[in-house]
């Protein structure tokens, strides 16, 4: 019986001709059942249909045969009222029990049939499961973007809220506000994209170069403590090479408040370094200038290709730096209209790029703004 | 800034090796870039100074000479020359049989080995700046100083280590190798020694030959006039010469060289003027007038204007003020008498006229940065000196010093106090003071809290306590500060739904199966004219920037539709199968004298193939549908809903292009980017693109997202077979069957056009859901409000059941 159970399923067609046999059987039985009622050819018979049964839907047209409302075992049940007294009893146990035995009978063949159907399942149905997955579309962020979120997250964490600015700038902002007026060497640091647009004999507005112009845009509005964060994308006029991008992405950190001194930034960045690629990077925080800082600070991480000797990617200075940092100047604070006895505060502007970079192990920064699809897909 | 170690143990002792310099430089502010090696592989034993002691013809070659060098050892040696410039007596670099040099023709390395040249033994080799590393030159040989000591090691003697420092703007005086040799000692503790600047002069003074008046004291705040008369022009001194070159400079003659020369050593830029040109001896310094012109020391006829400050005679302008001298009063070869000016001009204004001349220089960028007026008199008086020492001058009596309001001292107050709050550690009253000290600052402690603090002439960047602060720091390193966790009340959070939005969409277009882009945001006005009509590029043309790198990054984008598609197009040279491409980003509306609008848009662009089972381009190419879908996934995601209604625009095809609206306001478009479009990106196949305005969006964001419980009472599905006219969107006769009270969902399931439908109309399949949520729906009721519907939808939308 295993191996025709097993045609049957997998051929509907050949399943169709068996339930049409079950069928026809019960009613020539019905028949023959017209004058006598004999329970032990009944039950003979009812036993031998059940075992050819082959399969759920046979099953069922065997039940409804034997056990259903117009089955033999029920009309039989029904035919003793006509019976005398004394025979009604005696069928009717015997009915009554043919009847359990058979819903017995039917339950451990069902059982049976589902343990066949689960072995072949498991035996001939075996799949090879070295076979790839069916395709399903997978989207991905960009690698700078994913970076962006990570470093967010590891500020938030600090409790720092996340706010966003303008990136077309005024002078004011991006320069003039943080002590970098018009005709300052400082404008070198920075190559700038101006807005083709001139007032005065002089460009107001122009791509900004960095975040910062975010801190005094934010304490303009807001009053001491401020811990804020500020992602956004800035703009430099300058000859790209494997560390260096026009376009890039930054973070600017602003906290300001009673008590903030060198080393909650010193704590502040070493903590988000350590975040973000772990204890063994090692971590170099200089001395550096920005106008708008005092003192100012430069953070680099050691090259991730040549583990400090100096390559192309480190332009040969073993380091990367990811950012530059410091204490805001006290005459910015002040311009604010804070007490600068009281408050004061630490800035940073953070190279996502660069970061992304180091995380990777990227060689050069330029990968990033192709959009290759072949690069992309890997983060 | 290029610092030779050699020329820096003049001024202070080192005794770091140069990379460990360069770190503890570094630390503290001077960023070390590179080293340059001089001599770093020459064979101390092998190369040695020489002697030529004397020069035969060689028996058997014309252009061959037989040189014998004294090089130090017990016997001169002789060897073959090949050189047309060996002389005897020169003191030359000699190289014995063993040493390693760069082989004049293959400028590789190789071992010098002994050989026979035409029949004479040579064992040894008088050496060319390209065999020893230093330059190409090989046509002649190095000709060193007569005072070269014959024998010692050629590395002792030329050899040397350039440090590259990058240096930050606010520190003009670490543009000069005193200034660096003072960092040096305040970090290893060693003492600077100055460099001189007494010399012998003449009884006549200089105010009584020459007059200077400053004519304009807001640009130029100390004048000094030195004159020095019998000067014999010629080159300079060979040490001299190799300093200069170290320092990046090419050797002109002694007197440029000399003014130069201080430059480099103390930082401020100098000039020297041939005294006859200066006419009736006086020196005004002064605004040019309009209409004035000079010609440069470059050869330029530079048209000057009246915001430039000139240095100019009783006649005419002789030199632009810090930036560079002129043609007509340049010293020459029959120059006897010289006008040395040391004068401190105004920092911004020779930055704006060096920028508007573009001719920035090693003037012009020192006194951009800010030098102090004390500086001007150190250097006169130090390159009068050298003027009379090795260009045979003498000097007239003292200066001409012109200083209308001599500075003060900057004295600051510093508290213990404010540098603990500044740097958070408390330093030893101690360790403040010696390492003020080491810096040149003064400092006296006045317990218990007060350092008072004068700053040294040349630290023109130090103003406040902070300032002081940092120079502490950075000297005793920043390795000493402490690190903290920030403490304190965390402020509360700022709301910023613009970008929480555009967040969410950006993860919903990923979970949707796209891959995130992002392009440069500046892009070039003939993409943006494939994208953008000539009505709309006129009606609000982009912004465009000034002086840009690249002709590619020109124009600020207001779309990122071209972005996009180039993007696609890129990676359709190597990709199969669907490409779904989006990018975030922002786009910027011009707003006339303001600044730009910046919105937040999402452009997505979609083709190629669908892929199989087995991720395989299949034969069936994404569609409308895709897009749509996209989109759709990227709103339902958000908890956004649109409507999508026949449009059109320019750059996409009409008939399927679709507008996305939400509670009355256009938040987007999807549809198929016009052939021809398409073609002008060099995409060949169908491409289609949507895009969602996050700005627009933002106010169906309610503040909470509305949900619907689900119901208790089962549902009852129905399907229902329309046919109605081809032109009618299916979305109306949807909408209209969801209006009834009872139907809860109504989904379009299929489409059919074609045999035994009638060509003007086609049939639509929808599953119709009732479901109420008080109780549960009989057949009665259902079968009712379907014979409502279908009646609705006859008059309506003469839609009629399909048969
Ligand atoms: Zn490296």
């Amino acid at each position: 019986m295993g191996a025709g159970f097993d045609l049957l399923i997998s051929h509907p067609r050949r399943r169709l001709t068996a339930q049409r046999r079950m069928l026809i059987m019960p009613v020539s039985m019905t028949d023959q059942e017209n004058d006598k009622i004999d329970l032990k050819a009944i039950a003979t018979r009812a036993r031998a249909e059940l075992d050819a049964a082959a399969d759920e839907t046979a099953l069922e047209t065997w039940r409804v045969a034997q056990l259903g409302r117009k089955g033999v075992v029920t009309s039989v049940l029904r035919r003793l009222v006509d019976l005398p007294i004394e025979e009604r009893r005696r069928l009717g146990a015997e009915a009554n029990a043919l009847k359990g035995e058979l819903e017995a009978a039917l339950e451990s063949k069902r059982e049976a049939l589902a343990g066949e159907r689960l072995a072949a399942t498991m035996t001939e149905g075996a799949l090879d499961v070295t076979l790839p997955g069916r395709a399903k579309r997978i989207g991905r962020l960009h690698p700078v973007t994913q970076t962006l979120r990570e470093m967010t997250e590891i500020f938030t964490s600090m409790g720092f809220a996340v706010i966003e600015g303008p990136e077309v700038e005024s002078d004011y902002y991006n320069f003039q506000a943080l002590r970098i007026p018009l005709d300052h060497p400082a404008r070198d640091m920075q190559d700038t994209l101006y807005i083709d647009y001139q007032r005065d004999g002089v460009y107001p507005y122009m791509l900004r170069t960095h975040t910062s112009p975010n801190q005094v845009r934010f304490m303009e509005q807001h009053s001491p403590p401020i811990r804020v964060i500020v992602p956004g994308r800035c703009y430099r006029n300058e000859a790209t090479d494997p560390q260096r991008e026009w376009m890039f992405s930054q973070i600017e950190l602003l906290a300001v408040d009673e008590g903030i001194s060198m080393a909650d930034l010193k704590g502040t960045l070493f903590e988000f370094a350590k975040r973000m690629f772990g204890q063994e990077r090692k971590v170099r925080f200089r001395c550096d200038y920005f106008p708008f800082v005092e003192p100012g600070v430069d953070m680099a991480i050691d090259c991730f290709l040549c583990g400090g000797k100096g390559c192309r990617t480190c332009r040969e200075g073993g380091w990367i730096e990811i950012l530059g940092a410091g204490m805001v100047h006290p005459q910015i604070l002040q311009n604010m209209g804070y007490d600068t006895d009281r408050y004061t505060g630490f800035a940073a502007g953070i190279g996502a790029e660069r970061i992304c970079l180091l995380q990777h192990g990227i060689e050069d920064i330029r990968s990033f703004y192709s959009n290759d699809v072949r690069f992309l897909e890997q983060f | 800034m290029r610092v030779s170690l050699k020329w820096l143990a003049e001024y202070v002792d080192v005794t770091l090796s140069p990379e460990e310099l360069g770190h503890r430089l570094t630390m503290a502010g001077l960023e070390l870039e590179t080293i340059d090696r001089v001599g770093g592989e020459w064979d101390e034993e092998l190369i040695t100074v020489g002697r030529v002691v004397a020069v035969e013809p060689h028996p058997n070659a014309d252009r061959l000479v037989l040189a014998t060098v004294d090089y130090g050892g017990e016997a001169p040696q002789t060897v073959v020359c090949g050189a047309p410039n060996v002389e005897a007596e020169q003191k030359i670099a000699f190289a014995r049989a063993g040493a390693t040099l760069i082989d004049g023709r293959s400028g590789k390395p190789s071992i010098l080995k002994p050989a026979k040249i035409r029949g004479v033994e040579s064992a040894g080799m008088v050496c060319s700046e390209k065999e020893l590393g230093l330059s190409g030159e090989h046509e002649g040989i190095l000709v060193l100083a007569e005072d070269a000591p014959v024998g010692t090691p050629l590395a002792a003697y030329l050899g040397d280590a350039i440090l590259n420092l990058d240096l930050t703007p606010n520190r003009p005086d670490w543009m000069s190798m005193l200034g660096v040799a003072r960092e040096v000692a305040a970090l290893t503790g060693a003492e600077v020694r100055e460099p001189e600047h007494t010399y012998a002069d003449q009884d006549e003074s200089a105010p009584a030959k020459v007059a200077v008046e400053i004519a304009d004291p807001d640009l130029c705040s100390r004048y000094v006039a030195a004159v020095i008369e019998g000067v014999r022009l010629g080159p300079s001194p060979q040490w001299l010469q190799e300093r200069l070159i170290a320092g990046g400079m090419r050797p002109i003659n002694n007197v440029v060289d000399i003014t130069n020369y201080v430059m480099l050593e103390l930082g401020q830029p100098l000039h020297a003027f041939d005294f006859g040109t200066v006419k009736d001896a006086k020196i005004i310094v002064r605004r040019a007038r309009a209409g004035e012109r000079l010609v440069t020391l470059d050869g330029e006829e530079r048209a000057l204007t009246d915001d430039m400050l000139v240095i100019a005679d009783a006649e005419k302008p002789l030199a632009l003020a810090g930036v560079m001298g002129g043609a007509d009063s340049e010293v020459t070869d029959t120059t006897t008498m010289i006008l040395l000016e040391s004068a401190t001009f105004h920092a911004a204004n020779v930055r704006r006229t060096a920028a508007k001349l573009r001719s920035r220089t090693e003037a012009s960028t020192r006194f951009e940065k800010g030098l102090s007026p004390e500086l001007a008199m150190v250097a006169a008086q130090r390159a009068t000196k050298l003027l009379v020492e090795l260009a045979g001058g003498s000097a007239l009596h003292g200066q001409v010093d012109c200083y209308p309001t001599p500075a003060n001292d900057v004295q600051i107050d510093v508290t213990r106090r404010r540098l603990l709050q500044v740097l958070g550690i408390d330093l030893p009253t101690s360790t403040v003071r010696a390492t003020l000290t080491s810096l040149g600052f003064s400092c006296r402690w006045v317990p218990p809290e007060l350092y008072q603090v004068r700053v040294p002439y040349w630290r023109t960047d130090v103003a406040i306590a902070d300032d002081v602060a940092e120079e502490v720091a950075r000297i005793v390193g920043y390795d000493r500060i402490p690190t903290k966790n920030l403490g304190g009340e965390v402020p509360s959070a700022i709301a910023q739904p613009r970008r929480e939005l555009r967040e969410q969409l950006r993860d919903s277009c990923v979970a949707a199966g796209m891959q995130e882009v992002i392009t440069y945001s500046l892009t070039t006005l003939e993409l943006l004219e494939r994208v953008l009509s000539p009505e709309q590029l006129a009606s609000q043309p982009p912004l465009k920037v000034a002086h840009t790198l690249s002709a590619e990054y020109e124009y600020l984008r207001p779309t990122l539709w071209a972005s996009v598609l180039k993007t696609a197009a890129a990676n359709l040279r190597h990709h199969e199968g669907e490409l779904a491409l989006f990018e975030a980003s922002r786009v910027y509306l011009p707003q006339g004298d303001e600044l730009p609008q910046e919105q937040e848009h999402i452009v997505g662009v979609v083709t190629g193939r669908r892929e199989d089972r087995w991720g395989r381009p299949s034969d069936e190419a994404v569609d409308f549908y895709d897009a749509k879908g996209y989109a759709q996934a990227a709103l339902g995601a958000a908890g956004l809903n649109a409507t999508f209604e026949d449009a059109e625009r320019f750059a996409l095809l009409p008939g399927r292009t679709a507008q996305l609206a939400a509670d009355g306001r256009i938040v987007g478009v999807v549809g198929q980017v016009h052939p021809t479009v398409a073609a002008a990106f060099d995409i060949g196949q169908d491409v289609y693109l949507f895009e969602l305005v996050v700005d627009e969006l933002l106010p169906s964001m309610g503040a909470e997202r509305a949900f619907e419980s689900i119901f208790r009472f089962p549902p009852v599905i129905q399907d229902l077979a329309l046919v109605v006219d081809r032109g009618l969107a299916a979305e109306r006769v949807r909408a209209a069957i969801e209006e009834h009270e009872l139907v809860r969902r109504v989904r379009i399931f299929d489409v059919y056009e074609g045999a035994g439908i009638s060509p003007d109309k086609k049939s639509l399949a929808l599953s119709v859901t009732y479901q109420s949520p008080d109780r549960t729906l009989t057949t009665e009721e259902v079968a009712k409000a379907q014979a409502s519907i279908v009646k609705q939808l006859r008059q309506e939308l003469s839609a009629e059941l399909r048969g």
